[in-house]
Formats: C-alpha cells, sequence, structure tokens
C-alpha cells in the first residue's frame, strides 16, 4: 500500500510544481492579440491573392488594426463591400477608390501579327521572354503562353484560342494584379473600370519605330501621334513611338479610335456605331491599315 | 584514354562535313554590324553616317570593361548608325555598310607567307588582342584579353586548347585544324608566353583522328605544346569538363577555370590569335560550318560577320529545303535556333545547321517516374528532376541551394529524358529567376 501513496505524493508534487512552472512562463511570455484581427480577418475575402501587397488576408488584417485606419490600405480583391465592413469594425470612414480592372495592352492575335516561326518549347512566358522575341517578331508582344492566366486566383483570365490573347472576364476579375506581375512584358495593366465599364485604351506597347512595328504586327502602335493630337482633353501622350492613354483624364469621347490608321486604340462596352461610320473611318485609314475601325469595338 | 569523370551522354555524331574544304565566302552588298557581339556591354559605334570604311578599321570602341573592340570586316560607305534585330529578333545596336569594293587596312598583312617569330611582352600580346577585338570563338564569345589578364593573386598552371567540338554536326574546328596546323601552333605559343605557363594542352576527341595526326606532327616541332586525344564524350568541350578530363582537377561550384590554375581557350580562338598577333589583322571572320542531313552539299566557309544567315542559306543552297524544320545558330545540343534569318552572323556563330521537320519536333512530354537517367547524365553532378518540380513551383530559392546556377546548359539531361520533360528549359528559367533573386538582394 505505502508504494501506492509515495507514487501519488510524488507525482502530486511533481505535477504541482510544473503546474507552477507552466504559469508563470505563460505568464512571462504571453502575445496579447487584439481579437479585432480575428474579427477583419474573418471580413476579408480569404483568397490570399497577395493583390494588396500583403503575405496574405490575416497579415492584411494585422496591418489594418496596426494602422488603425485604412489608409493607403486597399482590398483589391474585396473592393468597396469589404472596405465598408473592416471599415465599420475599425470604426473609421472608408476611403472611396475608383474599382479598377485588368486591361490587356497587345492586339497581336494570330491573324494580325502574323507568326513568322513556331516555338515548341517550354510554355512559359517568362522562359520564351528570355530566348527571343516571339512567333510574330514583336519584342513586345503577348507571347500567348499563359503566365497571366496561371497567376489570376480568380479566374478571371482565359487565353483565346483564336487570337492567341488572355481575355479579362470582367465580372470576375477583382484588379488583384497578380498578373501584372506575371507578365514579363508589362502589357496588363490595371485601369479604371470607367463610367458603365467603358474604356480606351492603346492595344499595343511597341517602342518600335512604325515601319518597324507594322513589320511584325498589322495593328501596332506606329507612335504617328494622331491621337495625341485628336484628343481634346491631352490625355494621349507619345512616348517611344508609342501612345498611351491616361484613363484618370480620359473622358471615353472615341475621337482617338476613329483617328488610328492601325486600329491599336481600343474602345470596349460602347453601344455599336450607327451605320454610316465604317466608310469615312476606312476612308481616312492609311491605304495600308487592314483593320477596318468597326473591330476595334470588339471586347477586349 | 582520357575524359571526364561524370556523366556525360553519346548523341549521334552526324560530322559529315569534314571533308568540305573551307571556302572564301563572296562579300554580300550589305551588312550590317551588331554592336555586341561579344558577352558584356555593346561597343560604341564610332564612325557616323556617310564615313567610308576600310576592311579591319575600328567601328565599335570597347568602353565598358567587359567589351570588345568590333572592326568592319567589309570596304564601303556606312549607310546608317541603328538598331538591327538579332537571331533571335531582339533589337541590338548595329551599323549598316554598303559594301564597296574589297579595299583594306594597310597594316594588315595579307600575304600567305607564315610569321613564325614574335617578340611582343606577354603585356603587349594582352593589349594587342585588345586592340584587335578578339574574343573566345568556342561560343561564349568571352573578350580574350580579360580571360588572359590574370589577377596577380591568380597563378596560371596549364593551358588548355579547346579543339574537342563535341557537338555533332560542327566541323569548323575539324578544318582549321587540318588547315591551319602551323598557325595554330603559332597562336598557342604566343597564348602560352602570355600566361607564362611551360605547357599547353591541345584536348582533341579521338573521333578525329586526322586531326590529331596533323596537330600531333606539327606540335613536335614546337615546345611545350602537347596534343592530348581524348575519349569520345559529350560534353567534352565544356570548359569544366576538359579542365577534368586533362588536369584531372575540378573547378569548385562558383568559380572560375583559373581558381584551379587553368585558362581554356578555343583553337579557334588560337588561330585568330595569330592572325592578329602576326598578321595586325582583326577578328572579322569566322569559320562557319553550313551543314545538314537533307542538303546536297555541305560547306565550311570563311565568312566575314555582318553576311546575314540569308545571304549564306542563299548562297551555299539557293533555298531552305521544303521539309526543313529548323535552322540551327551553334550545335544541335547546345546551340539556338534561329528565329530571324535576315540577322547578321556575329563573331560568335559557327555553324549554319539546317534540321529536317522530322527531327526538329519535341516529342511529347510524359510523367517522371524519377527514372535518375538525368542525374547520371548530369557532368556537373546535379539533379535536373529535383529543379524541375522545384522550378514549376516556384521555390527558385531551393533550387539555388541545390548548385542551380552551377548548370551550364549542356542539356544531357533533356537528351537522356526518357519522359521527354523540357528539363533544360526549366533549369534555364530558374536560373533566370535565380539570378533575379540574387540581383534583387544586392540592391
Amino acid at each position: 500500500m505505502t508504494g501506492i501513496w509515495s507514487a501519488v505524493l510524488v507525482l502530486s508534487i511533481t505535477g504541482a510544481i510544473f503546474a507552477l512552472v507552466l504559469y508563470f512562463v505563460a505568464q512571462k511570455f504571453k502575445v496579447v492579440e487584439d481579437p479585432l484581427i480575428d474579427e477583419i480577418a474573418e471580413v476579408l475575402p480569404g483568397a490570399n491573392c497577395g493583390g494588396c501587397g500583403k503575405a496574405g488576408c490575416r497579415a492584411m488584417a494585422e496591418a489594418f488594426v496596426k494602422q488603425g485606419n485604412m489608409e493607403g490600405l486597399k482590398c483589391p480583391a474585396g473592393g468597396d463591400e469589404v472596405a465598408k465592413k473592416v471599415a465599420a469594425l475599425l470604426g473609421c470612414t472608408p476611403e472611396e477608390s475608383e474599382p479598377q480592372v485588368a486591361v490587356v495592352r497587345c492586339n497581336g492575335s494570330c491573324s494580325n501579327a502574323k507568326a513568322k516561326s513556331n516555338y515548341d518549347g517550354l510554355q512559359d512566358c517568362a522562359f520564351a521572354n528570355s530566348l527571343y522575341s516571339g512567333e510574330s517578331g514583336c519584342m513586345f508582344g503577348c507571347l500567348g503562353l499563359g503566365n497571366c492566366t496561371r497567376a489570376c486566383q480568380f479566374d478571371a483570365l482565359t487565353m483565346d484560342k483564336e487570337t492567341g490573347l488572355p481575355i479579362v472576364d470582367e465580372e470576375k476579375c477583382v484588379a488583384c494584379g497578380a498578373c501584372v506581375k506575371a507578365c514579363p512584358r508589362g502589357i496588363i495593366e490595371l485601369r479604371n473600370k470607367g463610367m458603365k465599364n467603358r474604356r480606351v485604351y492603346v492595344a499595343c506597347r511597341n517602342k518600335e519605330k512604325g515601319a518597324d512595328a507594322r513589320k511584325s504586327c498589322t495593328a501596332a502602335c506606329i507612335g504617328c501621334g494622331k491621337c495625341a493630337k485628336t484628343c481634346p482633353f491631352g490625355a494621349i501622350t507619345v512616348e517611344n513611338n508609342v501612345a498611351y492613354i491616361d484613363y484618370k483624364v480620359c473622358k471615353l469621347c472615341r475621337k482617338c479610335v476613329a483617328e488610328c490608321p492601325t486600329g491599336a486604340i481600343h474602345a470596349v462596352n460602347f453601344p455599336p456605331k450607327p451605320a454610316p461610320a465604317p466608310p469615312p473611318a476606312a476612308a481616312t485609314a492609311e491605304p495600308t491599315a487592314t483593320t477596318p475601325a468597326t473591330e476595334t469595338n470588339n471586347n477586349q | 584514354m582520357k575524359t571526364f569523370a561524370m556523366g556525360g551522354v553519346h548523341p549521334e555524331e552526324n560530322k559529315i562535313s569534314t571533308t568540305a574544304v573551307i571556302e572564301e565566302f563572296p562579300l554580300p552588298e550589305t551588312a550590317v554590324i551588331l554592336m555586341n557581339q561579344h558577352l558584356g556591354a555593346p561597343a560604341t559605334p564610332c564612325v557616323a553616317k556617310g564615313d567610308t570604311v576600310k576592311v579591319g578599321q575600328l567601328i565599335g570602341k570597347a568602353e565598358a570593361f567587359m567589351c570588345a573592340n568590333v572592326h568592319s570586316p567589309f570596304s564601303g560607305t556606312v549607310q546608317k548608325i541603328d538598331t538591327c534585330k538579332d537571331a533571335f529578333g531582339l533589337a541590338k545596336p548595329a551599323i549598316y555598310i554598303k559594301v564597296e569594293g574589297d579595299e583594306w587596312e594597310e597594316s594588315i598583312d595579307r600575304s600567305p607567307d607564315i610569321k613564325r617569330e614574335c617578340d611582343l611582352e606577354p603585356k603587349q600580346i594582352v593589349d594587342k588582342l585588345k586592340e584587335m577585338g578578339v574574343v573566345g570563338l568556342g561560343g561564349a564569345t568571352f573578350p580574350t584579353h580579360i580571360k588572359y589578364s590574370i589577377a596577380p593573386d591568380k597563378k596560371a598552371e596549364y593551358l588548355i586548347i579547346n579543339a574537342v567540338e563535341c557537338e555533332p554536326y560542327l566541323t569548323s574546328d575539324h578544318r582549321v585544324m587540318m588547315e591551319h596546323a602551323e598557325e595554330i601552333c603559332i597562336g598557342v605559343s604566343i597564348l602560352r608566353k602570355a600566361l607564362g605557363v611551360p605547357n599547353a594542352y591541345i584536348g582533341i576527341e579521338n573521333n578525329k583522328p586526322e586531326p590529331i595526326a596533323v596537330m600531333k606532327a606539327m606540335a613536335a616541332k614546337f615546345q611545350g605544346i602537347i596534343v592530348e586525344p581524348l575519349k569520345v564524350k559529350y560534353p567534352q568541350g565544356a570548359e569544366k569538363q576538359l579542365i577534368n578530363a586533362i588536369t584531372g582537377r575540378r573547378v569548385p561550384s562558383g568559380k572560375l577555370p583559373i581558381d584551379v590554375g587553368c585558362v581554356v581557350s578555343n583553337v579557334g580562338t588560337a588561330y585568330a590569335v595569330y592572325e592578329a598577333i602576326q598578321k595586325n589583322k582583326p577578328l572579322m571572320e569566322n569559320i562557319l560550318t553550313v551543314t545538314g542531313k537533307k542538303l546536297d552539299k555541305q560547306h565550311n566557309y570563311h565568312v566575314r560577320f555582318g553576311t546575314t544567315y540569308n545571304d549564306i542559306i542563299a548562297h551555299s543552297m539557293g533555298s531552305l529545303p521544303e521539309t526543313t524544320g529548323k535552322v540551327i545558330s551553334g550545335g544541335p545540343m547546345m546551340g539556338k535556333a534561329v528565329s530571324n534569318l535576315d540577322a547578321p552572323t556575329t563573331k560568335g556563330a559557327s555553324s549554319v545547321l539546317v534540321i529536317d521537320e522530322s527531327e526538329a519536333t519535341r516529342a511529347e512530354e510524359s510523367n517522371c517516374i524519377r527514372c535518375g537517367k538525368c542525374m547520371h547524365a548530369c557532368p556537373m553532378g546535379l539533379e535536373p528532376y529535383l529543379f524541375s518540380s522545384l522550378v514549376k513551383n516556384g521555390r527558385i530559392e531551393e533550387a539555388g541551394a541545390h548548385n542551380i546556377l552551377d548548370c551550364i546548359e549542356c542539356g544531357c539531361c533533356f537528351f537522356s529524358c526518357p519522359a521527354n520533360k523540357p528539363l533544360l528549359d526549366e533549369i534555364r528559367l530558374g536560373k533566370n529567376l535565380y539570378r533575379g533573386i540574387l540581383m534583387a538582394k544586392k540592391k
């Protein structure tokens, strides 16, 4: 019998000692975490897309709580809806921001930029970019191997088999910017969604001289500057032989679209133009232009 | 017979142009001289539009450290200084020349006599190599004067001349040894003097018995030149493998050959050194193999660089055979497919290789079964299958920790893979990404 009692006694004493040690250690190394972090993390989309620039949604929630307000922090995937919820939890007013969408600035489709060589190596844009200019010979155009579609966590990008270019699903795109980072040629840009989802942009990044650019792609921007002269708002700049439309200044008047001789300027989500529009547009176009102005109404 | 210790493969040799004597390639009408024909920064053009230039005149000056002078291979008028798309479609600074006649700089000795004596000091030799724009002709186009400017804390013990030519199809080194053995040996003696080493070893694979015999007979007349026949195995012509084969030494990871006391130069470079030092002739042409199984006639040409690939194709075969799948500059293992045939050739070009459609396409890829053939084939002792999956999953730093940068891109892994996985492509991508990470860390 004494054996049992001594065992009980020894275990009880050691148990009590360990309990004390554990208690003091727990007190000493206690991590106080704001319960607000958990609440905010709950509200965030939880996709861990990295669009905010943080490692994931939890890190973003911590950043919100640490800062105490929403200045400079934005969850692009959640949009205004999530921003309102986070603001309510933090007790501040949400920053109003224009919703954005990814825009593919290349029109080097299989028909516009005819393939002059075939590529059968690793199906990865970054690798192909390190090797050569691309099948059409354009050093700036889409390589069509789909790094952007693989980077997209929201299933918003798909490769169009016919054109060989990525298509952005405007409903699904949350403008997290993953595709922008994935594209080795910097073709994809985040632009404001614009009024009624309408946007006007230059679908080309080719910095070569006009004649050289046209050699690889019939729809290339040749840097002629007609659009910049036409624009009544000064939204267009031509630098390094390529035009760029500032979406913050653009008023969507579409005068540049009709003026572009190569059809490099795209206007999306506008209602179709009235019937008599195409003939004068085609007449003003340079004789070498093969893309009629009507085609520029295509959705991306 | 010696060879390197680890890995290697035996691709089909296909040396079908070994008997084609080197011919002079006719001058084109216009030529484009790229300003970066070498490893490093592009040279700065030092002529203007409208200038007349002579053959051998300096037209691109080396201003950066890692750079080489560029000389005009043609006489004529400078049409414009602009960019030109290279063989891979990437725009590079270039000088366009309208070729008129063939007027050479007077300083260049064009007589056929062989000049044997060289009384220059080692420093003078290196300076003259720099002036003449000589670069390594084994493929990497590393400026030769930099290679032979040995840092004071390093000491060269071996000079190794790479005449292995382990790439299938290529025969330019084979032909230059058959036709210019004495010039090569003089060139090697000059390089030996520049380094101050007692012996130079010329490594030749034993599938070239004729050049071995010719070089052995010639080397016997020179002091300190040893011809070393080597057992055939690809990639014996890779610098580190050749050092291992001849000296038994191993270049440690991340180190250079000079760290184990070796300097390796190509046999073509030795010939260029002879011409530059003894004949005052700058590097402005190279020997180019034009070959392919479907071609009626195989050629080896003396081509002045600036001649376009299309010029070479038009002159040597009229037009490409209909079933052509690829045109490769360099050998089939390490060369690159030319996507822009309008591009001019450069100092590094060693061949125009016409590969038939039936051999140009890749076989269908299947899954890795971890058979380890790629590991056995890798001459650097790396694990290609591991890199493949690490790179695919974005674990680039881990690939870096497994020494992905040691890969010499010889292609043995891809060659031996029964699943036809694009191992080399994935490794190259991983190397690029890892270099990017290292650069970002430095900043």
